[in-house]
C-alpha cells in the first residue's frame, strides 16, 4: 500500500494585527495517508484541521517542512490534478445554478462535450440534487450546498478526496447518505481524507486516525489499536426495585417512573444485582457493556492538554 | 483553457452588477445633455457634444474599471469562492489573468455600447460620420485596459475602498504628470531637476492615450504617436499584471 499524501514537519505561523504578533498555528505536524484508507483527521476547533488542510492544497504556504501528494511536491498545481476537494462552509458563485456550477467546474477540470453532461447528471444523482439542479445556488440550504460541493469534488474522478467537516450542516438522513457515498469511495478504491469534530462518523467509518491539539499531532493510527476492547462499565437498568437497594453495588445515574439506570463498574456485582432483582420480583430491562470510545480517547487527551 | 473559463464566469459576475448599469445610464444622461450643453455654448456645437461625449466614455469607463476591478480579486478571498478554485490544478498566474481578461471583456462591451449611443447622439447632429472619433475612443479603451491591470494590482493586496482610492489617486497623477514635462523646462539643471526628471519616468502618464483634442479639433495626428502610445499601453499593462502576479503568488488565503 503506497503512501498517498504525506506530511513531514509542517510549520505553519499566521501574524495577527497591526503591529503583528505571531500565532504558531501548526508546530511540526507529520502524517501520512495510505492509499485505498478512510483517514480519519480529528481535533477540536481551532486546533489546526483547516490549516492542515490549505497547506495540503497549497492555498496557504507553510514555513517549514514538506508535503507531498502522490510523490509530487505539493507546491505544483499538478499535484492537485487526482485531489478533490469539499470545503468546511462551502462558498460557491451563488449566482449559479447547480448544473451552471459543475459546468464551470468541469470546463476548469478540461472535461468537456458529451462526457461532461453524462458527468453532471450522474453525479447530481449521485448526491441526490437533480431536482434542485436549475436553482441558483444563493436558494440552497446548507446542507444542499455541501452535496453540490460534493459533487464538484469528485468531477474529475480523483484518487484523493479531501474533506474538511463534510457532515457540519447535514441533517440525520443526509448524515448517513454521506457516510454511504464515502464508503462507496472506498470501494471504488478512493482514498479519502476526512477530518471532523464529529467522533460518531469517523469511528463508524475510519480505517486510521490522527489526532490533532493546538497544532501537534497526539495521538496516530488505526482506529482498532487506538481503542482498547475492555469493558469500562456496563449500564444496567432495572424495573421494580428502588435504587436505594444497589447503592453498594453500583452508581445510580438516573430514575423514570420504577426505572434504574445503574453504571456498574466490577463484573462480580452484575451477577448480584441480577440475583437481587430476582429476590425482590423485579425486572432487568437491560444490560449493555461499554467499551472504549474514539470519544474517551479524545476527551481525556484534552483534558491531559 | 482554463483562463477563458474563468474569464467568461467573470464576465457572467460582472454583468450582474447594477453599478455598471448605473454608470451607464449616468453616460447616456451625459451624452443627452451634451446638447443641451451646445445649446448654450457660443460657437461650435457639434465640438461640446464630440467633448462631452469623449470625456464621459472616458470618466465612466474608469469608473467602471476601477469600481468594479477593485472587488475582482478581493470579493474572491472575501466570499471564500477562491478555495474551490484554487484547490483544483490551475496556476495563480490563471487565476488572475482569467479575471483581468473577463473584467476587460465586460469593459469592451460596455464601452461599444457607450460610443453607439454616443455616435447616435452625434449623427442626429451632424448627420455625418466622422471616423477619426473612433480612433479616439479605440486609445480610451487602450486605457481602460491599464487602469483595469491597476485596480486588479491593488485588489491582490487592500480592500475595494482603499484599493479605489488608490486606482483614483493614480488616475489622476496620470492626467496630470505631464505638467512635469512642462516644469522640467522651467527648473534650471541641478538637483531639482534630476529628481523631477526621475519622477517623471516612473510616474504614469495616461495622456499618452488622450487623442480627444486632436480628434475634436479635426488636428492631424502623426502615426507614429500613435503606436508609440499603444506600446506605451502595452508594456505599463504587462508590467502592471506581472506585478499582480507576483503579489498573488505568494498570498496565503486564510
Amino acid at each position: 500500500m503506497g503512501k498517498v499524501l504525506e506530511l513531514d514537519r509542517v510549520y505553519k505561523a499566521y501574524k495577527f494585527g497591526f503591529i503583528p504578533k505571531k500565532k504558531q498555528v501548526l508546530k511540526g505536524i507529520s502524517f501520512y495517508v495510505n492509499e485505498g484508507e478512510i483517514f480519519g483527521y480529528l481535533g477540536p476547533n481551532g486546533a489546526g484541521k483547516t490549516t492542515t488542510i490549505k497547506s495540503i492544497l497549497n492555498l496557504i504556504f507553510p514555513d517549514a517542512g514538506r508535503i507531498t501528494i502522490f510523490g509530487e511536491d505539493s507546491l505544483k498545481p499538478r499535484a492537485r490534478e487526482k485531489v478533490g476537494f469539499l470545503p468546511e462552509n462551502p462558498y460557491f458563485y451563488d449566482y449559479l445554478t447547480g448544473r451552471e456550477f459543475l459546468a464551470f467546474y468541469a470546463d476548469l477540470l478540461g472535461i468537456h462535450g458529451q462526457q461532461k453532461e453524462e458527468k453532471i447528471k450522474y453525479f447530481l444523482q449521485l448526491v441526490g440534487m437533480e431536482k434542485a439542479a436549475d436553482l441558483q445556488l444563493r436558494k440552497y440550504s446548507r446542507g444542499m450546498l455541501q452535496r453540490v460541493g460534493l459533487a464538484q469534488a469528485l468531477l474529475n474522478d480523483p484518487a484523493l478526496v479531501i474533506l474538511d467537516e463534510p457532515m457540519g450542516g447535514l441533517d440525520p438522513i443526509g448524515r448517513k447518505e454521506f457516510r454511504d457515498i464515502i464508503v462507496n469511495l472506498k470501494k471504488e478504491g478512493k482514498t479519502v481524507f476526512l477530518s471532523s469534530h464529529i467522533l460518531q462518523d469517523i469511528e463508524m467509518i475510519c480505517d486510521r486516525v490522527a489526532i490533532i491539539l493546538a497544532g501537534e499531532i497526539v495521538n496516530q493510527g488505526y482506529l482498532a489499536d487506538l481503542i482498547s476492547e475492555k469493558v469500562l462499565y456496563t449500564e444496567v437498568t432495572v424495573g421494580g426495585v428502588p435504587a436505594s437497594e444497589f447503592s453498594h453495588l453500583g452508581e445510580s445515574v438516573s430514575t423514570s417512573g420504577n426505572r434504574v439506570l445503574l453504571k456498574v463498574y466490577e463484573e462480580q456485582n452484575i451477577d448480584r444485582i441480577i440475583r437481587l432483582v430476582q429476590e425482590k420480583n423485579g425486572k432487568i430491562i437491560s444490560l449493555i457493556p461499554r467499551t472504549e470510545t474514539l470519544e474517551d480517547i479524545f476527551v481525556d487527551l484534552v483534558k491531559n492538554q | 483553457m482554463k483562463v477563458s473559463t474563468i474569464a467568461s464566469n467573470t464576465f457572467k459576475e460582472a454583468k450582474r452588477d447594477r453599478v455598471l448599469y448605473l454608470l451607464l445610464f449616468f453616460a447616456i444622461l451625459c451624452f443627452l445633455l451634451s446638447r443641451f450643453l451646445g445649446l448654450l455654448t457660443v460657437g461650435d456645437r457639434v465640438k461640446i457634444i464630440k467633448d462631452v461625449g469623449l470625456a464621459s466614455i472616458s470618466l465612466f469607463g474608469m469608473l467602471m474599471a476601477i469600481l468594479m476591478g477593485t472587488g475582482l480579486v478581493y470579493k474572491e478571498i472575501d466570499k471564500k469562492t477562491i478555495f474551490t478554485l484554487l484547490a483544483k490544478p490551475i496556476h495563480r498566474w490563471e487565476f488572475l489573468l482569467g479575471k483581468y481578461l473577463g473584467l476587460v471583456l465586460t469593459i469592451f462591451i460596455m464601452t461599444v455600447l457607450m460610443s453607439v449611443i454616443f455616435l447616435v447622439v452625434l449623427f442626429l447632429h451632424t448627420f455625418t460620420i466622422e471616423w477619426n472619433i473612433l480612433l479616439a475612443i479605440l486609445y480610451i479603451f487602450f486605457e481602460l485596459c491599464l487602469m483595469t491591470a491597476v485596480a486588479l494590482v491593488f485588489s491582490t493586496f487592500t480592500t475595494p475602498i482603499l484599493a479605489s482610492l488608490y486606482s483614483l489617486a493614480f488616475y489622476l497623477i496620470g492626467h496630470l504628470s505631464w505638467s512635469l514635462e512642462l516644469l522640467i523646462k522651467k527648473v534650471k539643471s541641478g538637483g531639482g531637476r534630476a529628481i523631477l526628471k526621475v519622477l517623471y519616468v516612473i510616474l504614469p502618464d495616461l495622456e499618452n492615450f488622450n487623442f480627444k483634442t486632436e480628434v475634436v479639433h479635426q488636428l492631424p495626428i502623426p502615426t507614429k504617436l500613435l503606436g508609440i502610445s499603444f506600446a506605451y499601453g502595452l508594456v505599463y499593462t504587462a508590467f502592471l499584471l506581472l506585478l499582480a502576479i507576483l503579489i498573488f503568488r505568494r498570498r496565503d488565503f486564510i
